[in-house]
């Protein structure tokens, strides 16, 4: 190991592989986020539901994947994870505690968890130098050392090197994927425990894409990171993620074990979904028609029987639940390990 | 009848520095009815390609080569005459179309539009026509009365394939039809094209960087890189088994699904896509090559025979016994 | 692709090079305004004013302008002693218009640098904070807004009494509100990017967030804002000067066409009192503008530009 790959400070690895590896370090409980309404003196239009009631536990050394399709509020939740929207109902703890509401009772929190941006050209102030944007988060908040060797070491981490030639050039002198890395260094400068990842790969390359999600599973590998991906690609997820979570129009319809959901979805979505992927072939394809209503109307009943393809082929009427996949709105969905559906028909847990 | 044929296809843009190629001598050939796949990243060229066959390249460009569309030669064109083939005979989808549509303007009578610029038609069998694309592409009639910001990402896609079929060409190039959308919309635009084509017998070009979608819809697939072909054959065929490299890079950026070697294994290319500006000497793809060989940076490339109906750039095609396992 | 040169800098030199860099980006903004030759001849005018109207207690002997010591006989056409002939009291026109060219110059600058000091919070204060905070200050801003110009002026004015800074910040106070709103619009476009959201995720405060990305995004717009402002502002200064609200102890384009107005310049046809303040005004404002229009061809692409 040369002097720029050692970490500047020790620090205690889990070993093993990860797992429910006792308590979680994020846990969200369930979280509502609504959006519409007043602001100023402004009135508002009609609320929009964007985040409707989630649980959800990320470990430390596990990679959990949320997926679903646009406005189901996979983003707005990755947002308010990171205090970057309020929630208007629910917690989120880290670390057991909840994450305050002000920018200056969440400074401390930043540290700690930090966001990984879709798009890594617009994620960097065109003025900056890689240098410059890198070592932003470390001067927000003080931290203590030599600023350029913690800033050659986050470079180096995220396969930037000789590091120090990145540090003059501008964000439009760089690729797409290196413009990614500069990000990644710059949310490792500050040593965080957790990332939060919004769509970290669907804007740059298809061969690039490769390389920056081994770089995820390796810092995770190496640092014990927390990872929460949002995606709308479920190929990504089996790349990299240990569980994966199914969103539909606010709450999580899917839970569990990356390889459980993949391969047997539960939930009609989660299957409709998966069998239209171009890289699957153990599925018939089920292309639903239209597409979710968006979060001001969400339907009565399961939100998501309008177009649920085993309601409207029988087998829910089969089942002698289609009355109340109409009326009956399902229970969020349990935080735990197992794999879960919010199904009437297909989970036994819920009926 | 080979409805588009490009020869040795050479596109060049000037700069200030000079001309920077961005197509380097492509041939392709596509019959009536058929579909060919374009795949590759960006600063391949295959955008650049696109608007060359109706010669909607950007002032400044140099170009070298014959694109025949129906047996004419669209460069040799006079501009009566391509102005009249451009949308009658083949029409395009651009990357990022949905943004393309007039924010103040309805989507109904941006659909006339193109009618009515290229055949006398009144307002009313113009009107009447917007509802009979609308339905092809499996819109609501009273959609033609929307603003583009009242329709979504996949209702506006399909706004712009309808204006795209609006003087029933016999080709349609799609650039990217499908990249920012949702994987279900994705799903649902795929299946109108493959519809459209069956109804109408739609030749299609449909360019994207994602292969297994060619694999699944188009008959036949050329992979470009740094503005040349590097692989062609039947789709199947050449996701299956690629014969270049770079191919079989593209194939494994997105997983199949189920297959364990995937899982917890992304497969990516070092490096990036190369600057049209400074393309590495003899095979362009040599520094991200797995496989290169010691005479790679200084042996130039062609597309040479990989088996029966396929072609691939790469001198391991010639020489398998040097591919290290 | 990236080559950021084969220099690996050393240590204590990455300042020094981001510096270096800066300038250089400098030079290139130099080097397309060169290009524009309406931007270089706005210069260039705007240049000779400046320079006049520094070396004017050089240029002019104090003692021309003294209305007891004037040797000329009144209202006198142009001759080889007077190359712009006299006023009413047998001063110089060449010597008033000299003299006349500072205060116009001063009251413009001082009262731009209120104008965009007060515009630029108050618009970067209310794209920034959003919520209550932005409909407070766009309600005040529109209200400066509306109230017209001269009324307010005069009224002011009258208040607080004819000096040279009373009359910069009259103006001041009254021309804030276009920039305001102009900043608040650049303002919004700026918040909007993502890379303000990460700030926030790292843990930026207000304070780093705005100092830090939001003004080095905006100040081009602000600048090339200013320098138009400066035109409005000295005409806004003759405007008043000419109602007779400024200072009458100074000498100003302004008040030189007041008095060349109100002593009957004018009816006796004495053009040579009446054409030099005019034309000097209308050639600085021509000067601000074309220089102002140059600047922002130079510097809107480059916001666009840096991707």
């Amino acid at each position: 190991m040369t002097p720029a790959d050692a970490a500047p400070d020790a620090r205690e690895l889990p070993a093993g592989r990860p797992g429910p590896a006792g308590a979680p370090i994020l846990e969200i409980r369930g979280l509502h986020v609504v959006f519409g309404g007043r602001s100023g003196l402004r009135s508002g239009g009609p609320l929009a539901r964007a985040v409707d009631g989630v649980d959800l536990r990320v470990h430390q050394g596990e990679i959990v994947a949320l997926a679903g399709e646009s406005g189901c509020g996979k983003t707005t939740l990755a947002r308010t994870v990171l205090g970057l929207e309020r929630p208007s109902g629910g917690e989120v703890l880290f670390r057991g505690k909840p994450i305050g509401r002000t920018t200056a009772s969440l400074k401390p929190y930043r540290r700690e968890v930090q966001l990984i941006l879709q798009d890594p050209t617009g994620a960097l102030n065109p003025r900056q130098s890689v240098y410059e944007s890198v070592a932003e988060g470390l001067r927000i908040h003080k931290v203590k050392g030599d600023e350029e060797a913690l800033v050659e070491h986050a470079l180096a981490r995220s396969g930037l090197r000789p590091p120090r030639r990145f540090f003059l050039s501008y964000p439009h002198e760089l690729s797409g994927g290196q413009r990614q890395r500069v990000v990644i260094a710059g949310a490792l400068a500050l040593e965080p425990s957790m990332l939060v990842a919004d769509e970290p790969v669907s804007s740059l390359d298809a061969s690039v894409r490769g390389e920056i999600l081994a770089l995820l599973l390796q810092l995770v590998r190496d640092l014990g990171l927390a990872v929460l991906v949002v995606t709308h690609d479920l190929g990504l997820a089996w790349n990299v993620a240990d569980r994966l979570a199914v969103m539909y129009l606010g709450r999580i319809v899917e839970l569990g074990p990356t390889e459980e959901v993949l391969a047997n979805p539960r939930h009609p979505y989660t299957r409709a979904l998966l069998s239209v992927v171009p890289e699957v072939s153990h599925l018939e394809p089920q292309v639903l028609a239209g597409e979710p209503p968006d979060p001001t109307r969400v339907p009565a009943g399961c939100r998501f029987h309008p177009r649920c393809p085993a309601l409207a082929g029988g087998e829910a009427a089969a089942a002698g639940v289609d009355a109340r996949c109409r009326a009956e709105d399902l229970p969020v969905l349990a935080a735990g390990h197992d794999h879960h559906a919010a199904c009437f028909l297909t989970d036994e847990s819920v009926r | 009848m080979t409805l588009l044929e490009v020869r040795d296809l050479t596109v060049g843009y000037r700069t200030r520095a000079g001309v920077v190629p961005a197509v380097r001598g492509v041939s392709l050939d596509l019959d009536r009815g058929q579909t060919l796949g374009l795949a590759g990243e960006s600063g391949c060229g295959k955008s650049t390609m696109a608007a060359a066959v109706l010669r909607l390249l950007p002032a400044g460009t140099v170009t070298s080569g014959q694109v025949l569309l129906d047996g004419e030669d669209v460069f040799a064109m006079r501009p009566g005459r391509l102005r009249a083939v451009r949308w009658t005979e083949a029409a395009i989808v651009f990357q990022g179309a949905m943004h393309a549509l007039n924010p103040v303007r309805r989507v109904g009578t941006q659909i006339a539009e193109a009618i009515q610029l290229h055949a006398k038609v009144g307002d009313a069998a113009a009107a009447r026509q917007v509802g009979e694309l609308l339905e092809q592409v499996g819109l609501p009639l009273r959609r033609s009365r929307s603003y583009p910001h009242e329709l979504s990402g996949g209702q506006r896609q399909r706004v712009m394939i309808a204006m795209a079929l609006a003087c029933s060409p016999s080709l349609l190039i799609a650039d990217e039809p499908t990249t920012a959308l949702d994987v279900m919309v994705q799903a649902q635009v795929l299946d109108l094209l493959a519809e459209l084509r069956r109804e109408l017998g739609l030749a299609l070009l449909l360019i994207t960087h994602d292969l297994s979608v060619l694999a699944g819809t188009c008959e036949r697939i050329a992979v470009m890189y740094a503005g040349r072909v590097v692989e062609q054959g039947p789709a199947a065929e050449v996701f299956a088994a690629p014969a270049h490299p770079y191919t079989r890079a593209l194939a494994g950026a997105f997983p199949t699904i189920g297959d364990p070697v995937s899982r917890k294994a992304p497969r990516g290319l070092g490096g990036d896509p190369p600057d049209p500006r400074a393309l590495p000497s003899g095979c362009e793809f040599h520094p991200r090559c797995r496989d290169a060989l010691r005479s790679c940076p200084t042996t130039p490339v062609e597309l040479w025979p990989a088996g029966p109906d396929r072609a691939a750039a790469c001198v391991l095609v010639r020489h398998p016994e040097e591919v290290r396992p | 692709m990236a080559d950021a040169g084969d220099v690996l800098p050393a240590r204590t030199q990455v300042r020094s090079i981001a510096w270096t860099r800066r300038r250089q980006a400098a030079a290139r903004v130099w080097a397309e305004y060169r290009r524009s030759r309406m931007g270089m001849v706005g210069l260039v005018i705007l240049v000779l004013f400046v320079v006049t109207a520094v070396l004017s207690p050089v240029l002019v002997d104090p003692g021309q302008l003294d209305v007891t010591k004037a040797t000329g006989l009144p209202m006198s056409a142009p001759s080889a002693e007077f190359p712009l002939g006299t006023d009413e009291s047998g001063r110089s026109v060449l010597a008033l218009t000299l003299v006349g060219s500072r205060v116009s110059i001063l009251v413009g600058f001082l009262a731009t640098i209120m104008s965009v000091v007060i515009g630029s919070a108050f618009g970067i204060a209310a794209g920034h904070f959003g919520g209550w905070s932005e409909s407070v200050l766009m309600r005040v801003t529109d209200w400066f807004l509306v109230i017209p110009f001269l009324p307010l002026a005069i009224v002011l004015a009258t208040i607080l009494g004819p000096s040279l800074l009373n009359i910069a910040f009259v103006i001041g106070i009254t021309s804030w509100p276009g920039t305001a709103r102009l900043i608040r619009a650049q303002t919004l476009a700026v918040k909007s990017r993502p890379y303000i959201e990460r700030a926030r995720a790292l843990g930026a405060g207000n304070w780093h967030q705005i100092t830090r990305h939001i003004l080095p995004n905006v100040f081009p717009l602000i600048f090339a804002n200013t320098v138009l402002i400066v035109a409005v502002a000295i005409l806004s200064e003759t405007t008043l000067a000419f109602l007779g609200l400024g200072d009458p102890l100074q000498v100003s384009w302004g008040s030189m066409l007041d008095s060349a107005f109100s002593t009957g310049a004018a009816s006796i046809g004495a053009w040579w009192y009446l054409l030099p303040p005019g034309i000097a005004i209308v050639l600085i404002v021509l000067a601000f503008t074309m220089c102002g229009q140059a600047l922002e061809a130079v510097l809107n692409p480059r916001l666009r530009e840096r991707q």
